[in-house]
């Protein structure tokens, strides 16, 4: 550690105020007695740790956190709390010791392991000197786009990628299965007279859900410059569908999106991934392998001031894959988030008695 | 030039995490629900407006004050409205404001409501 | 730099684990539960995030060679620093844990929900989602069946 860059003192301070932070809000999580409380503390906790994220040069994943952390998984719990009961029982102080212990010999060992990592920020730990500087070095020449995080995400691990897009899809499909895929009852009937008391938050919808569509296809296709991608595109469109359902009703957003075409856009991100997975290996490539996209008569049409010169080469081939799967995932996960939402939001209590008397 | 305006947008960023600090006392000091909504609006408006504004000037004309402006515009559009349902919901599951004289007491006498069975 | 400040986050992170794991453990809610496991996940994740960071680094979104970005994010840098570690003169952490957390999170969110899928089905069932409840209830049930059992 010779050449210690002033810019890191900084970073470093950042970075233990936040963990900190951390440590606390975990802390009031574990002692708080009410789910509510903890709920909201846990979505304090995700944006802490976007934070956290940025400042380890993350972007990309702070966002995620962002969105998923703070957004969509407190309304999921918000409403399996609705569904279930608000309050936990405290559990009688005997009954912690044994966890507790546990959880002291558990974390001993693991800050004892800790002893020997390399320390943080060293630019010569096995992982940063070799597989991650291969990939920086790698991609401009074989994929040509700015954002390193996507192209590893999309190109050179895109199989690891189909099998995170499907496991989101079955979680989707196991959850629409138990809950339903949306309203068993009929939903209370909306008042025809829009009371008075949600007219400013409906005017704000109207004018965000819109603004937050347009944000979500920017992180899309912005995904291959700059922090974005189709995961948080995704979640971040699918926010704006939740935001619509709750200020203005389950039924009118199920009105406007319909559980099946929820159901029907999430299987088809999947097919769209793994078709162009099987596209690829019709054209001679291997899976995924997106060199081979276009057939050889379609590569042979490119003009040649279009495919750059042999340092800068365009690689049409890489940047429609990784256009298309993105677009997958954007589907999937969008579509997935909705269902699980329908599922939650739709399951009242009263529809639950009624299959149980059937 | 440049100096002059990051040290000006300096102060700004400053005078914004002060206020924001405020505002957060004021949510832990104050006696009920409405008040505590009123200081930590101030937080969202005030403290957010006065760092974004600190922020574009120490960025200069460039396309991150463009962003700046954008995400200026976004928290203007999203906070006070979030402040006023929270207010309207509190009000209309029968939260009544503490009016006139008051003194700190050690529990507050929380009404439990109910919950509704049927909210999405 | 000390050992303690460099290995500082190891810690924490290792501190923040079993957190959630104490409330995995020693709750008996199902959603309480459900929160710790969230919070056991979401600081794995912290741990790669923190293997990934470099001294100096910025975010893995290429920097084009030679332009006044890179030269003014390698002035800040020892010069043989950069020449040793750097991509075409701009150090980047490493984006490769970056790629695992990333997908990690939307997972977590999808099997989370799955999670609470089954509590709210176990509460359908048995009217709690407090596990010594659900014992005692389950106990009950298998001692005196019901009509359609």
């Amino acid at each position: 550690m010779t050449a210690l860059p002033s810019s890191f003192d900084v970073t470093l301070a950042l970075d233990i105020v936040l963990l900190v932070m951390l440590l606390v809000v975990a802390g009031a999580v574990a002692r708080t007695r009410s789910l509510l409380a903890a709920i909201i503390m846990f979505s304090v906790y995700s944006l802490i740790s976007a934070v956290w994220l940025v400042v380890m040069d993350a972007p990309d994943v702070a966002f995620t956190e962002a969105v998923v952390g703070a957004g969509v998984s407190t309304i999921i719990l918000l409403g399996a709390i609705l569904l279930t009961r608000g309050e936990a029982e405290r559990p009688d102080w005997r009954r912690l010791i044994a966890p507790a212990l546990a959880c002291i010999a558990v974390g001993g060992l693991l800050v004892f392991a800790a002893i020997g990592l390399p320390g943080l920020g060293d630019a010569a730990s096995p992982a940063n000197a070799y597989v991650g500087r291969a990939y920086l070095e790698a991609t401009p020449k074989d994929i040509g786009m700015p954002n390193v995080v996507t192209a590893v995400l999309s190109s050179y691990r895109s199989f690891d990628t189909l099998g995170e897009t499907t496991v989101i899809f079955a979680a989707g499909v196991g959850v629409a299965l138990m809950l339903g895929f949306g309203p068993r009852a009929s939903l209370a009937p909306p008042s025809a007279v829009i009371g008075d008391h949600h007219v400013v938050p409906r005017v704000a919808a109207k004018l965000l859900i819109p603004l937050v569509a347009l944000f979500a296809f920017y992180v899309q296709f912005h995904g291959d410059l700059g922090a974005g991608g189709g995961f948080q595109a995704g979640v971040i469109m699918a926010a704006a569908i939740i935001l619509h359902a709750l200020v203005f009703g389950l039924r009118e957003t199920m009105a406007a999106i319909p559980p099946r075409v929820a159901r029907s856009l999430a299987s088809l991100g999947v097919l769209l991934y793994a078709g162009i997975g099987v596209i690829c290996m019709m054209n001679g490539g291997g899976f995924l392998d997106y060199d081979y996209l276009f057939p050889p008569s379609v590569e042979q049409q490119i003009p040649g001031w279009l495919l750059g010169d042999s340092e800068h080469a365009h690689h049409w081939g890489q940047h429609f894959g990784i256009m298309l799967i993105e677009l997958g995932v954007l589907l999937t996960v969008s579509a997935t988030m909705v269902t699980i939402f329908y599922g939650f939001g739709g399951r009242t209590v009263e529809a639950a008695r009624q299959e149980a008397k059937q | 030039m440049d100096s002059v305006l990051s040290w000006i947008g300096g102060g700004f960023v400053v005078a914004g995490v002060a206020l924001s600090l405020l505002g957060a006392i004021g949510v832990l000091r104050f006696p009920d629900f409405y008040t505590r909504i009123h200081a930590a609006s101030i937080t969202d408006t005030g403290g957010a407006s006065l760092v974004l504004l600190g922020l574009c000037l120490i960025a200069g004309l460039t396309l991150t004050t463009l962003k700046l402006v954008f995400v200026w515009v976004f928290v203007m559009l999203t906070t006070p409205v979030a402040a006023n349902a929270l207010a309207n919901a509190a009000f209309s599951s029968g939260h009544k404001p503490r009016i006139g004289t008051f003194q700190i007491v050690r529990t507050d006498e929380r009404r439990k409501t109910p919950r509704g069975p049927d909210a999405p | 730099m000390s050992f303690f400040l460099s290995h500082f986050n190891y810690i924490a992170v290792a501190i923040l684990m079993m957190a959630g794991l104490f409330v995995l453990f020693s709750s008996g809610n199902l959603i309480k539960r459900m929160i710790g496991l969230a919070i056991f996940q979401t600081s794995t994740g912290l741990f790669y995030i923190s293997l990934a960071k470099v001294f100096g680094g910025t975010a893995a979104i290429a920097v084009e060679p030679g332009s006044s970005e890179a030269r003014e994010l390698a002035s800040r840098l020892d010069p043989a620093y950069v020449a040793q570690y750097g991509v075409d003169g701009v150090v980047y952490s490493n984006p490769l844990p970056h790629v695992l957390i990333l997908t990690a999170i939307v997972v977590g969110v999808a099997t989370l929900a799955v999670g609470l899928a089954i509590a709210v089905r176990v509460r359908e069932a048995f009217g709690s989602v407090e596990a010594d409840e659900i014992d005692v209830l389950s106990r009950v049930e298998a001692t005196q069946p019901g009509p359609q059992a």
